[in-house]
């Protein structure tokens, strides 16, 4: 909370708020679809008014942050990790519900990951996850009976 | 004396061959995952839950607590080595304990710090022990409204009244109780916020939310801005004892940091920063070494160490004997109950005795192990400590995704864990503290539910709730604590200390 001499209007701040607001009509209208059962209370409607007036509430409070520009000073961002980590969970959830198992999903969620973080050894990262997946699916679905989602890789357990 | 005879049969519950083992497995892994920097207790709690999925209910409790006692100390060893505390309590142990570490003194600190949460540990778990009945009596005779406003107390207390700021908490609050809309409603059975997807149909879960937020939302912002800057590891040399003169520094500081820590965590007034700061002004204002503090003074070390621990047992009480998770990782205990069907309260305590007090006597166990094992094992710390960043995060990325799919196996889950990480990157960037979503969603259908069981006793009058003397008092705390941070701006100064 710094106060500079020159506030600015903070548009991410803004953002935020028509967001909150977004969220506030979007469980007001789950609301009305819901039914009243019992004539003596609102039942299932009762929290969602709640929430969705509070969000409201929120995104004004927000919104006046925004516009004071009360929000905290946020250093430059780096785009290129964030990409290449969500790609591997993206790698992992596609390959999961196509049937492929977790294994290599896993294996390449660990290189990006790790490229992410500046390491310049994709393929021997991918084999480092490889040998992790392997142990966790040992861990998980044979010592724990847990059951991990299995793909061609897995069935040769 | 019933506290000293419940205690003394849950003595005999914990240390059964296979719960001390239990107790053993969870203080170690506790620890292990704990020291890893960016992973704070509740991350630790919500990362090892599915791999109790299957192991019994008493044991595997008895397992979180030493997790839960691990976790801590962990967290407290990265303060000191690295400089980068995994969650807010331990920033005031950073503050001195690194400087510590930096001219040599890593040993003393780590030491310190250990004793500092055991002796503190010990007495607000005895603390919890004799609280926990007379808690226990007065909470029978609540009524259904008067668990809702003792929820809305906690509510405001966890995210308005002492964080930066009351609208940025409000908001986590508010998006923690939409995520507890989400699912079919168990009363009515409609399903809210749904929209036709069946893996939504029940409820959102909170290991999932727990561990996007924690776990892939800090991945994502440690990533985002490693050009900031660079976290070095400091090496453990010298003599790991305290000397004499450390020790006539240190005692009064562990006891002076359990007096604030537990009351503080013990009553739903929110997490452990503040007892964390109160202890480390005080000591800074106590000392006769005033030189030191900024340098390396073991009392800034051993005060809010003491502190932190003392309130991390003393969020225990309302945990157990109200149901009232009032940190992230209460939360997360309170999830791992859920997963039995255990639901904490008087109930609790009614039924379950041995469970509940097998579980507190386990606390004190734990909390002997960790004395005896960390000194020793301090050297395999810091190796894990060592691990390079990359492998560090890919690894617990790896680790929380398997997690999450082991619990529920469907890629719907690994999407919400995917939105959860990038909610909780945009929660760090924008300053929205991380702890009232996990709370709002645990806690937001269980005051629920309490707010309708009033209602519908009162016919759908919801004056009900001001007609109870102890609703009426509470609600108007709940009141107070909202509007109080409003009136007066320097609440959130203790986080100032930092600077």
């Amino acid at each position: 909370m710094t106060t500079s001499p020159q506030r600015r209007i903070d548009v991410a701040g803004l953002v935020i708020a028509l967001i909150l607001f977004v969220l506030a009509g979007v469980v007001w209208w789950d609301m009305t679809k819901l039914q009243i059962l019992s004539p003596y209370d609102l039942g299932p409607k009762v929290m969602p008014i709640i929430v969705s007036g509070a969000l409201a509430l929120l995104a004004i409070g927000n919104a006046i942050g925004a516009l004071r520009g009360d929000l905290p000073a946020r250093d430059h961002l780096d785009w290129k990790p964030i990409i290449l980590i969500l790609g591997g969970l993206a790698c992992l959830i596609i390959l999961i519900a196509i049937g492929g198992g977790f294994m290599i999903g896993t294996a390449i969620l660990f290189a990006t990951t790790s490229a992410a973080f500046g390491r310049r050894a994709f393929l021997t990262d991918l084999l480092i996850g490889a040998v992790i997946a392997v142990f966790i699916y040992l861990l998980f679905a044979k010592l724990l009976t847990l059951s991990l989602p299995a793909g061609p890789l897995e069935r040769l357990f | 004396m019933e506290a000293f005879a419940s205690l003394a049969d849950g003595l005999t519950v914990a240390i059964q061959p296979m719960n001390l083992l239990f107790a053993l497995i969870g203080v170690l892994l506790g620890t292990a995952v704990g020291v890893l920097p960016g992973i704070g207790p509740a991350l630790t709690v919500a990362l090892l839950l599915p791999i109790t999925f299957k192991l019994d209910p008493g044991g595997s409790i008895i397992m979180f607590a030493g997790i839960y006692y691990g976790g801590m100390y962990g967290g407290s060893t990265t303060a000191i080595l690295i400089n980068t505390p995994g969650e807010s309590a331990s920033m005031a142990t950073a503050l001195e304990g690194n400087k510590m570490a930096k001219a040599g003194r890593g040993g003393p600190a780590l030491a310190t710090s250990a004793i500092g949460s055991f002796v503190a540990g010990t007495f607000a778990t005895l603390g919890l022990t004799f609280l926990a009945p007379y808690l226990v009596d007065i909470a029978v005779s609540f009524g259904p409204e008067d668990y809702f406003a003792l929820m809305c107390v906690a509510f405001v207390t966890v995210s308005a009244t002492f964080g930066d700021s009351p609208v940025r908490g409000l908001t986590s609050l508010a998006l923690g109780l939409l995520l507890g809309l989400v699912g079919i409603d168990i009363l009515s059975g409609q399903s809210r916020l749904s929209f036709g997807i069946p893996e939504l149909y029940d409820n959102v879960e909170v290991t999932t939310l727990a561990v996007g937020l924690f776990a892939v939302g800090e991945a994502l912002y440690v990533a985002s801005r490693r050009h900031v800057h660079e976290e070095k590891l400091e090496a453990v040399r010298g003599s790991l004892w305290m000397t004499r003169e450390d020790w006539k520094r240190s005692w009064k500081p562990w006891l002076r940091g359990t007096a604030f820590g537990f009351p503080i965590g013990a009553l739903p007034a929110g997490g452990a920063e503040i007892p964390t700061f109160l202890s480390y002004s005080t000591e800074k204002r106590l000392t006769k070494h005033p030189e030191e503090f900024g340098k390396g003074a073991i009392e800034g070390v051993a005060g809010p160490e003491a502190a932190n621990n003392a309130a991390a047992a003393g969020t225990l009480v309302p945990l157990l004997t109200l149901g009232l998770p009032t940190s992230a990782t209460a939360a997360m205990m309170l999830a791992g109950f859920q997963q039995y069907g255990l639901n904490p309260g008087p109930l609790l305590f009614a039924d379950q005795p041995k469970l509940v007090w097998g579980l507190i006597a386990s606390l004190f166990i734990a909390n002997a192990m960790l004395l005896v094992l960390n000194l020793p094992l301090v050297g395999l710390w810091v190796r894990l400590l060592k691990i390079p960043q990359p492998w560090l995060y890919a690894g617990i990325l790896v680790f929380a995704t398997m997690g999450t799919i082991a619990a529920n196996p469907s890629p719907v889950e690994l999407i919400m864990l995917t939105v959860f990480g990038v909610l909780g990157f945009l929660m760090r960037r924008f300053d929205f503290p991380i702890a009232p979503v996990v709370v709002g969603l645990i806690l937001g259908p269980i005051a629920e539910s309490q707010l309708r069981r009033a209602l519908s006793i009162s016919l759908g009058d919801p004056m009900v709730l001001l007609q109870s003397p102890i609703s009426a008092t509470l609600l108007i705390i709940a009141l107070l604590a909202l509007i109080a941070p409003f009136v007066l701006k320097g609440l959130g100064r203790f986080k100032a200390v930092e600077d």
